[in-house]
């Protein structure tokens, strides 16, 4: 009997690639969105998997905020060499240089990244988005489905949300549409670090404890770059940290860590008393339903 | 790194029952709450006036929600103990939310039915408990809460749970797990309550840690939904044809003489890789590749599974359904039928009773069923579909009915005949009960 038990990990390996499968053999444009963050790299993983000895049938989308850091974008270009990917970036930076988005005064561009997303969907007629969005993330996340229908907005309306039963994903949708779908739906943080570990991914530098010159602001540790930071009064100082979550320099934070090992890693976040998106995230302390509104408007 | 398994359960409760609580006590005293979170909880309650923190508030997702002090939808919670990982999906419990309660149900391996001590057992419970007998949810616990405002007494506690052990009975689950609790005040959620000496049970959280979640693979005929044909046709792997997919049920082994349904053209397992590894031996729910030792011609939609007990496939489909949407089914309506890794179009050629959850009572050719309606109906395909019976097996007797002008799911379905079903307030408890 108990050799025909799978591990939690297994169990959470074959349903996400349960999902890529689905998908693949439903849609026409499938992308899978790669920020280079874990839950990207990680999906990416996955999917490669999924579809060995075969190439991945789906090409990457970077939705690029123009804050990035610059071991991410080396990561990012390094893998889709190596796998031979396809890459398309839908660039926050053109969209300001062009007059179709403006810089919001705090500097923060994660609220940004959802025109040209939805631009990139658009044009590329993408129909199935896959996100590394998990429902241990954040309230609203909590309500989301794995496959998730999207009008020809990009909107999100919970109330319209299809009910998801047994493992029969339904992606029909009308022309104009998408579906966002989410095949880390079930993973949670230490479950994504221990996948990561067993599987020996390799992750950005910027994930393990390193030497930063760092500054405080609003709570948390935050590195100086083009992007406009420190304002006058912030002192910068050189602090040993690591990156918990991996998004835009200007709101993204670093946590104090001596974690240089995936090892290490684990044990940190097993013993925190702070969720990664409380802890790194300026965007999601903008108020309680942050997040649920970014959703609606079409954001990840 | 030790292993440990997944168990995914579903909660169901009326309004008031103190559900979220529940749910919020399960998360705050398996030390599954970070600080932030619980900052957060504390911050929302004192701007509501409340003093302590009000943990219901954990589970708290929509601003709709808030503003309104309900629950819409299933929502999706995660925690841990050393020995197993919890997936929970919290349903809520108002009447025209039975869809969501469904929803939660498919996928769950136990479902917790709260009622409140002080109200006993109600209409709503009695769906809750038929939900989960109907959509067959192996293990199913009463938890009687507000035992405190009770006065803690086994009297109050035993004649509830004999009166719904028996409505369960009747429905025929053969065994309900009943757990006195306080959720508000923690009895017997994570640690054993002081005030109920007379209960000798485990609390929900051990429970919920030690209910068996591995059935036999072996017990099960194995299935083989085909997801995706793998073909590289590359230097490296030029005749390379492998087929993607989940085993549904059951154990595939290198060797085994399978059918291509609906073909039904014979052939071997010669390969079975296992997510890069190539293994002898798979079973439900690996996702693997099967590699067939003769060139058929195979695609998304087929079905393998070994000759000796290969379903036979059928265009006549009986069933009971959960209707989802808000727009009826009517008999003549023409849908498309999604099965496992198969869609097809079909007709609604009947739909014979609607049945009443609160007392399993029939209503026959109600012409039409509405959301959250459950009833039977029985379909033509056009295409043969190798269905089995739901009361066989949950993965690959249960489909889907979509609208074809729009893509809404319609309706949730259970393949098989009445008698498969509870329907018939099958008095006398099936032999088999719920062994799957």
């Amino acid at each position: 009997m108990s050799s025909y038990a799978l591990s939690h990990l297994d169990a959470l390996e074959s349903e996400a690639v349960h999902v890529f499968r689905e998908v693949a053999g439903e849609f026409e444009r499938p992308v899978i969105l790669f920020s280079g963050g874990k839950d990207s790299i990680l999906m990416l993983h996955l999917a490669l998997k999924a579809f060995a000895p075969a190439t991945v049938p789906f090409s990457l989308l970077h939705v690029d905020t123009g804050h990035n850091f610059p071991e991410v974008l080396a990561y990012r270009d390094r893998v889709v060499a190596e796998h031979g990917l396809r890459l398309e970036v839908a660039s926050v930076q053109e969209f300001i240089d062009t007059g179709r988005l403006r810089e919001r005064p705090d500097g923060t561009r994660n609220p940004l990244q959802t025109p040209p997303l939805l631009d990139a969907i658009e044009r590329h007629r993408f129909d199935a988005v896959f996100g590394g969005g998990r429902r241990d993330e954040e309230k609203a996340r909590a309500k989301e489905r794995v496959f998730s229908l999207r009008d020809e907005f990009g909107g999100w309306d919970p109330r319209r949300q299809r009910p998801e039963l047994w493992q029969l994903y339904n992606g029909r949708h009308a022309p104009g549409e998408h579906v966002r779908v989410f095949p880390l739906s079930n993973f949670t943080e230490l479950d994504v670090w221990q996948y990561i570990a067993r599987e020996k991914i390799e992750l950005p530098s910027i994930y393990y404890a390193h030497e930063r010159e760092v500054f405080h602001r609003a709570g948390m540790w935050l590195a100086p770059g083009d992007w406009g930071g420190p304002r006058e009064g912030e002192r910068t100082e050189r602090r040993l940290v690591r990156y918990r979550t991996v998004g835009d320099m200007s709101c993204t934070g670093a946590v104090d860590s001596d974690a240089l090992t995936i090892e290490a890693v684990i044990a940190e976040i097993a013993a925190s008393r702070l969720t990664e998106r409380g802890a790194t995230r300026a965007d999601d302390k903008l108020s309680e339903a942050a997040m649920e509104d970014r959703k609606r408007e079409g954001y990840f | 790194m030790t292993t440990t398994t997944l168990l995914r359960f579903a909660t169901a409760g009326s309004v008031d029952d103190g559900k979220s609580t529940l749910v919020g006590r399960l998360l705050h005293d398996s030390k599954s709450v970070l600080a932030d979170q619980l900052e957060a909880v504390a911050h929302a309650s004192r701007n509501r006036g409340q003093e302590a923190p009000d943990l219901a508030l954990l589970t708290d997702g929509l601003r709709a929600e808030r503003e309104q002090g309900i629950t819409i939808d299933v929502a999706y919670r995660y925690f841990a103990t050393p020995r197993r990982r919890f997936i929970l999906a919290d349903t809520p419990g108002h009447v025209q939310y039975t869809r969501n309660m469904v929803t939660g149900a498919s996928t769950a391996q136990l479902a917790i039915v709260l009622v409140d001590a002080r109200n006993g057992v109600v209409e709503q419970t009695r769906r809750h408990a038929a939900v989960a007998a109907l959509l067959r949810v192996p293990h199913l616990v009463l938890a009687v809460n507000k035992m405190d405002l009770a006065g803690y007494t086994e009297n109050t506690f035993a004649a509830i749970a004999d009166e719904f052990t028996a409505y369960a009975a009747s429905l025929g689950v053969p065994q309900v797990t009943a757990i006195p609790i306080s959720a508000l005040a923690g009895d017997n959620v994570v640690t054993p309550s002081s005030h109920m000496d007379w209960y000798g049970g485990p609390t929900v959280l051990e429970h919920l840690e030690t209910v068996p979640v591995v059935t036999d693979p072996t017990a099960e005929d194995a299935r083989f939904p085909v997801q995706y044909v793998i073909r590289p046709q590359t230097p490296a792997h030029p005749d390379y044809r492998g087929y993607a997919g989940q085993i549904a049920s059951g154990v595939l082994t290198v060797g085994d003489e399978v059918t291509v349904l609906p073909s039904g053209r014979t052939s071997t397992i010669s390969a079975i890789d296992a997510l890069g590894t190539g293994v002898d031996t798979a079973f439900a729910p690996q996702s693997v590749t099967l590699r067939l030792a003769d060139d058929l011609d195979v695609s998304r939609g087929d079905l393998i599974a070994p000759t000796a007990t290969a379903p036979v496939p059928t265009q006549d489909v009986q069933a009971t359904v959960c209707h989802v949407a808000d727009k009826p089914l009517r008999v003549g309506d023409r849908v498309l039928l999604k099965h496992t890794t198969r869609t097809v179009k079909a007709i609604v050629k009947d739909i014979p009773s609607r049945l009443t959850l609160d007392d399993l009572s029939h209503h026959p050719h109600p012409g039409e069923l509405t959301a959250n309606d459950i009833g039977r109906i029985t379909l033509r395909t056009a295409e043969p579909l190798a269905l089995d019976s739901y009361h066989h097996s949950r993965r690959t007797g249960a489909f889907l009915l979509i609208d074809p002008t729009d893509g809404t799911t319609l309706t949730a379905g259970m393949a098989g005949d009445a008698q498969a079903a509870f329907s018939v307030a099958a008095a006398v408890a099936d032999d088999e009960g719920w062994d799957f």
